[in-house]
Formats: C-alpha cells, structure tokens, sequence
C-alpha cells in the first residue's frame, strides 16, 4: 500500500488577469493525513486544489508534492488522482472499464485490468456491477465508482472536489464515514475541498478555512470550532451569536467586552488575538448557542444577558429557541431536549448565562454571509 | 361546426395529396419509366414491362465510370472534410473567446458563397501555386480528382464542423480533465475519450459530406478536368438525349434510400421499445442482432440489402421474359408502320396517278421519314437482354451503396434534369 506523501504549498498566488483568485496561500499537509479546505463557494478552494492537481499553474509560489516542485509538470505526470465535482465518470465506458481507465492508457492487459476491477468493485461493495454503464447505477455507486477509479491509478495524494454534494443527506453522511475508512485504509494523503462544514469536521485531520482567496486559518477540527483565528471563520464553522462593542478591560486572557445592547460581557480572548487586542479596540464576541443556558435567577452578572424571546423551534435533538438581539439580528440557543418543562414561551423575558472561556473575543472584521 | 370541420379535414387532405404527390410524383414517374420499354423515358403509352434499361445501365461505360469517380471523391471529401471539420469545430472550443465570433464567420463563410465562385477560385488557386512550384500542367495540382476534392472539401468541410460543433456543446470537458488526470497522455485523451463521444457526429457528418459531394454539380463542373463525376456525365448526356436507363439509376437510388432509412427506423424504434420495456442499457447497446461486423455498420447492412436486392431482381428478370411481349409490340407496330405505309403507298399512287409528271421527288421524300420513328428503339432491341449480360450487370448497383442514407432531397435535385424531359414525349 503506498503511503501519502507531503503537500505543501508556499506562498502560492493564483491570478486571472486582474482577480486574484488565491492570495499567498502557505499551506503544508502532511503525508497521510485527511486534509480539507472549507470556505463559501468562490473563495479559491478549488483553484487550489487545480493548482494541485495540475490542471492550473500557479501565478507565483511553488507547489510541492513529496518535496518536488511541481512546475512544468503536467497533471498526468503527477502523482495525484482527482475526484470531481460532477465525478467525471466516462459515460461510454463500462464500470470496470472506467474504474481501470488508468491501467489501461498504461498498457496493461485485459486480464489484469479486470482482475484488479474486481478487486476494487469487491472493496467498494459493488461486485458483479462492472458489466454496467456509469448512467444505470445510482448516485451513491457512482460516487464508489469514481473514488475506486482515482484509487485503481495509485496515487499518493487524493483530491476530491465536493463530491459529495450531489448526494441527499442521508446518502452524504454515510458516504462521510466511508470516505474516512478507505482513507485510513489505503492510507494515502487526502485532500478535500467542501463548502460544508460538518463534512470537514467530521473527516479531517486538519482543516483550512478559506475567505475570497485567503486561508484565514489552519487547524484541527477542534482548534477551528472552539478557537476561530477572525471573526469570519467564528461566524462560518458552525453556528455563532455575534455582540458587536469595545473592549473595556483585559484581564490576561481574558476581555471584558461592552457590546451595544447587551451590557458588559466577558469572554476568552481567542489565541491569534492575545497581546493583540487592546482595550478600547472595536472587537467582535462569540457564543455559540449551545454555549447559551438559562441561568437559574434573574441577576445581572458579566456573563449573563436578558432578552425577550421571539420564537422557538423543535428539531427533535435539540430545540432552538431565537431572541432578541442587537441589529436586528437574533439570538439562537440551543438547549438538548432531555425532556424538562420549557420556560420559554413567546414574549418572555429571559436571563443567559455561558461560561466566559467557552466564549470568544476578536478584533472587530468581516463575518461570513449569511 | 361539424361541417366546417369536415371542410376542414377534406381541404388538410387535398393539400396533403397536393403536397406529396408535388414532393414524390416526378419520383414515382420517374422510377416506372424505368421499367417501360420505349426508348425515350415515358409513362404513357404503357408498351412493356422491361429490365432492359437496367442492363444498358449496367453497360454504359460513362456512368459507370462517372459513378465510380464521384465514390472516389465522394470518398476523399469526406476524409478530408471530416478532419478539417473536426478540427474546426475542436479549435473552437479551444481559442480564445474573443475571437470567437470573427473565428465563426469565418469558417462558415464557405457555405454563404456561391458554389461556382469556389469552383472558379479553387481552379486558379491551385494553377498559380503549380506554376509557382514549376509542375507540369499533368502534374497533381491539376489532377480532376484532388481539384475536386479540394474545391468541395472547402465547404463541405463548413457543413462537417456545423455537426461537430453541435456535438461538442454537449461535451463534458472534465471528462478530458479527468483522463489526463488519470495518466493518460493528451493523445490518449483524445483517442480513448473525445473521439468515442464524437462517433455518431464523425458518422453523420460523413454521411452528409458524402451525399453533398456526389450531388455537387457548380463547384465540380470547374474542377472535374478528365474525371467526370455522376452529375457532371448525366448534364452532358442530357444535351444528347437520354433513354430510361437513367431512370433506372434514379430507380435504384430511390430503392436504396427508402430501405435504408426504413431499416434505421425499424432498428430505433426496436432499440426504444426494449428500453420502453426495462431493458438496461448496456444490453440493448451490447446486443444488437447481427454480427460484431455489422453491428453499427450501416454500410454492411446496407451491401447485404444491395446483395438481396441485386439478386432478386436478377432472378425476376431471368424468370421474367418480356420478348414475347416486345415481339408483339413490334408486331403491332410493324402493322402500324405496313398500315402507314400502305397508306402512304396508296396516297403516292393516287398522286402518281393524280400527277403523273411530278412522281420520283415526292417518292423519295416520304419513304425517308417513315423508318426514323422506328430506329431509336431497334439499338436497344437486339440481344442486349438475353441472360449472360444480366450477370454482368450485378456490378452495377455495387458501388452505389453509400448512396442510400438520408440524403433524398439530395439526390431528386441530381436527376432534375431527366424529370424535365419527361414532359417532352407529350410533345411527339
């Protein structure tokens, strides 16, 4: 089984005439690891991933892959497979025929390109499917299909381009898990390229969060959830209350924050941002809504906020229950449904509390769009 | 209401009738002349049931030779059309977006000019660039063949890239990605992808590049120097007169296209009514009735349709004798001929006696035109039919065969000129 190699990319720019589409992206994944960018559609993941891939030279900066410069070498020369957006299968082609298309532009022999089909039909729980054409299996197999194909071409670094996206949900986060078993399995680097973010939490090793060009920030699924390095990636991984307002006082690692509706708030400084932030800077606050309880009384205290509720909604799990908030925006909180009495009826005011290190502070800046 | 609708239907009907019978009917008159034994091609007087002009067909040495020149070039235009065609239509997709539009008006500007002014332009062109080359005047740069190849290959190859560009739009440009991506080189990209999809645009284009080539007439009448196509030998027959072997050339191209556009309706539709059924598809793609040779091979099928035709026909002609019938229309007109005679004789003598001193001038004169009503048909007459020239004829509808596909507008224009003459027997 091959192991995954190194990706790096070093201060790699990617421009169309005037637009840049990548912005001095410094990435470096290593060998074997599932690696995701995540960012709204339009942010460059996926020139990145071409410029991986082959497919786009960058403007400036250099591609790596296992410590070679990639440069002048053209994307059948490299040693990373692509799974795309719409899978690419070749509709003229039988599935077996597809799935060894890599074999055979090499000149490998019938006999060997069908044993190793049956090989990769059987690893992708689709034996006795390669007779068919891509058009007759449904969108969960020709996902398979398309992943068996990049696989049958050996390569060290697996690119996959949303190809998940086509899939309903159901489909999706089952294929979720499949991805990260074959990846362990066979395990050679990945690289996955998603809007959606529960799909690189849940897969990743590491994740790159991307805004219009820019990689805001490189991490764990955790460090990117819990510790967002700019206001965007708070806003754009997972869900997030926003208190706009001034720093007031910094006490080591922590800020005191008075936001315009919501009285003075504490909250962790997030890391990017200490000895950065200084008191009087506008600043951004972040709670999650599952970070959101009901305090048990009524008395003000730095993390604790009063509010009127507007409506609450059940989604089985958990019921959401959205507040007044400053800007006209509104204030979600998640509470788990364990069966207690909901206090929450419409027109209520209500007493927040949230524990003030599970609560972040950042220099003031753009939040992703709704 | 109900009247107005029955007006309705009874006038849809008549312009129906009205509209086919315009479309088909010099077609249909045309094809019975084929088989009618007087010289001249004509419906009326119905004389005999014949397969003579078949054999005259299968022996007139300039249409043969003037069809197997228009399957040469028909042949090269289409190889050469195909492959400027494709990569018109490949460098489309390819350049630059700007230039798009100018890029487009000017590969199709071929079909907006007249075929003649190509004919003419072709001609120079290629007799500046040999002089300029210092060739002989018998070298290839004159050679009918390559001139005419070259001439209509201009714009037939225009007709080609319209088809491929169509296609293409349809083309899923990540699929090249993807080859490439997999190791293919861009060769095999091409080959193993690009050209697949393109197989049923490279087959119809071939078909219309094909048909348009044996139909053209302006472009190929400036071009054809010692190589006379089809079209180009039945103008020149028409200044001299036809008989109704040309008819039963037209005859058997209107036999070949109708079963051939029958034989792909009969196979679509059987292809739809499997997949109507639940058939898969690779099955009904994979199990097409007849041999891996002739499985989406329509020249094959179309030999094996010409090989059955030709041979019943052969046989029907050889179990079929129309002597006995031309003997009595000879008979009959021989006693029409002795009647007239007779009658002229009577006439004569009635004028020799009525004027005595005028005879021998007259005498002459008469007797001179009554044998030349008789002599066009006599030719034909002898021993043309008997059974070992009818062999010797199954060569003949051979090359004919690519003929058949679609292209029925194309090949009614081609034989236009015989369709004029048919009003002339009224006239006799």
């Amino acid at each position: 089984m091959t192991k995954g190699v190194d990706v790096d990319l070093e201060n790699v720019w990617i421009r169309f005439g005037n637009f840049v589409a990548v912005r001095e992206a410094n990435v470096n994944i290593k060998g074997g690891e599932f690696f995701s960018f995540l960012g709204p559609s339009g942010c460059g993941k996926t020139t990145i991933l071409r410029s991986v891939s082959g497919f786009l030279e960058p403007s400036d900066g250099k591609v790596r892959i296992g410590g070679k410069d990639m440069a002048g070498i053209g994307p059948n020369k490299r040693p990373t497979a692509l799974i795309f957006q719409n899978l690419a299968l070749f509709p003229l082609m039988k599935v077996w025929e597809n799935i060894t298309f890599s074999m055979e532009v090499k000149g490998a022999s019938k006999a060997e390109r069908r044993k190793r089909a049956d090989e990769l039909l059987d690893m992708i729980a689709l034996p006795d499917q390669g007779e068919k054409l891509p058009s007759e299996l449904s969108g969960g197999q020709k996902q398979r299909v398309a992943i068996a194909r990049a696989l049958c071409a050996e390569p060290d670094v697996l690119l996959l381009d949303e190809p998940l996206s086509a899939l309903d949900l159901k489909l999706r986060q089952h294929m979720r898990t499949e991805l990260r078993e074959i990846q362990q399995r066979v395990g050679i680097t990945f690289i996955y390229i998603t809007h959606d973010q529960g799909e690189a939490l849940t897969m990743s090793d590491n994740v790159a969060v991307m805004r219009a060009g820019v990689i805001d920030q490189i991490g764990s699924g955790h460090a990117v959830y819990n510790d967002p390095a700019t206001p965007f990636v708070a806003s754009f991984v997972g869900e997030n209350n926003v208190f706009r307002g001034k720093v007031k006082s910094i006490d080591g690692n922590m800020a005191l924050v008075s936001t315009n509706r919501t009285g003075e708030l504490l909250a962790r400084i997030a890391t990017t941002a200490q000895g950065k932030l200084k008191v009087g800077d506008p600043a951004m606050m972040f709670v999650r809504p599952e970070v959101l309880n009901i305090a048990p009384d009524t008395s003000p205290a730095v993390n604790r906020l009063t509010t009127s509720v507007l409506h609450e909604e059940f989604e089985g799990l958990i019921y959401n229950v959205f507040m007044e908030g400053s800007e006209g925006k509104e204030i979600k909180m998640s509470l788990v449904n364990v069966g207690k009495q909901r206090q929450s009826a419409e027109g209520n005011n209500l007493t927040l509390e949230y524990v003030p290190e599970q609560a972040v502070v950042l220099p003031a800046g753009e939040l992703a769009s709704e | 209401m109900k009247t107005n609708s029955l007006l309705l239907k009874v006038l849809l009907g008549a312009y129906l009738v009205v509209f086919f019978g315009y479309l088909l009917g010099p077609l249909i008159v045309m094809s019975f002349t084929a088989f009618n034994s007087p010289s001249f091609p004509k419906l009326t007087p119905w004389e005999c049931l014949t397969f003579e002009w078949f054999d005259v067909l299968a022996n007139d040495e300039r249409i043969l030779n003037g069809i197997e020149n228009s399957i040469i070039i028909g042949i090269g235009t289409v190889i050469l059309s195909v492959i400027m065609g494709l990569a018109g239509a490949l460098m489309l997709t390819q350049i630059w977006p700007k230039l798009r539009a100018t890029y487009y008006t000017i590969v199709i500007a071929p079909i907006l000019i007249p075929g003649v002014v190509l004919g003419i332009s072709t001609l120079v062109f290629w007799d500046r660039i040999s002089i300029m080359l210092g060739m002989s005047t018998g070298g290839i740069l004159h050679n009918g063949i390559f001139l005419t190849i070259l001439g209509q290959s201009t714009f037939i190859a225009s007709y080609c890239m319209l088809v491929f560009i169509a296609r293409l739009q349809r083309f899923d440009t990540g699929l090249t990605e993807a080859a490439l991506d997999l190791g293919a080189t861009h060769v095999q990209a091409f080959r193993k992808i690009l050209l697949p999809f393109m197989k049923p645009a490279i087959g119809s284009a071939a078909v219309l590049a094909f048909l348009a080539s044996f139909e053209n007439y302006n472009t190929t009448t400036f071009t054809f120097g010692k190589y006379p196509t089809l079209t180009i030998e039945l103008a020149q027959k028409v200044r001299y007169g036809i008989n109704p072997s040309i008819s039963a050339l037209a005859f058997i191209i209107i036999v070949l296209t109708v079963i051939g556009a029958l034989a792909h309706e009969i196979y679509r539709r059987r292809q739809q009514l499997a997949l109507a059924n639940g058939a898969p598809v690779s099955a009904v793609a994979g199990s097409f009735q007849l041999p891996k040779i002739l499985s989406g091979n329509p020249a094959a099928i179309i030999l094996i349709l010409l090989t059955l035709g030709g041979a019943s026909t052969i046989w029907f002609a050889q179990s079929y004798s129309p002597d006995s019938c031309k003997m009595d229309v000879r008979e009959q007109k021989r006693l029409i001929q002795e009647e007239r005679i007779k009658a002229i004789r009577e006439k004569r003598q009635l004028n020799i006696q009525q004027k005595q001193h005028q005879g021998p001038d007259v005498f002459g004169g008469s007797k001179s035109t009554a044998p030349a009503t008789q002599s066009p048909g006599k030719g034909a007459f002898g021993n043309v039919f008997d059974p070992g020239n009818l062999d010797k004829s199954a060569p003949a509808p051979k090359p004919e065969k690519p003929v058949t596909s679609p292209g029925k507008g194309a090949f009614g224009d081609v034989f236009s000129p015989q369709n004029l003459d048919k009003a002339a027997p009224k006239e006799d």
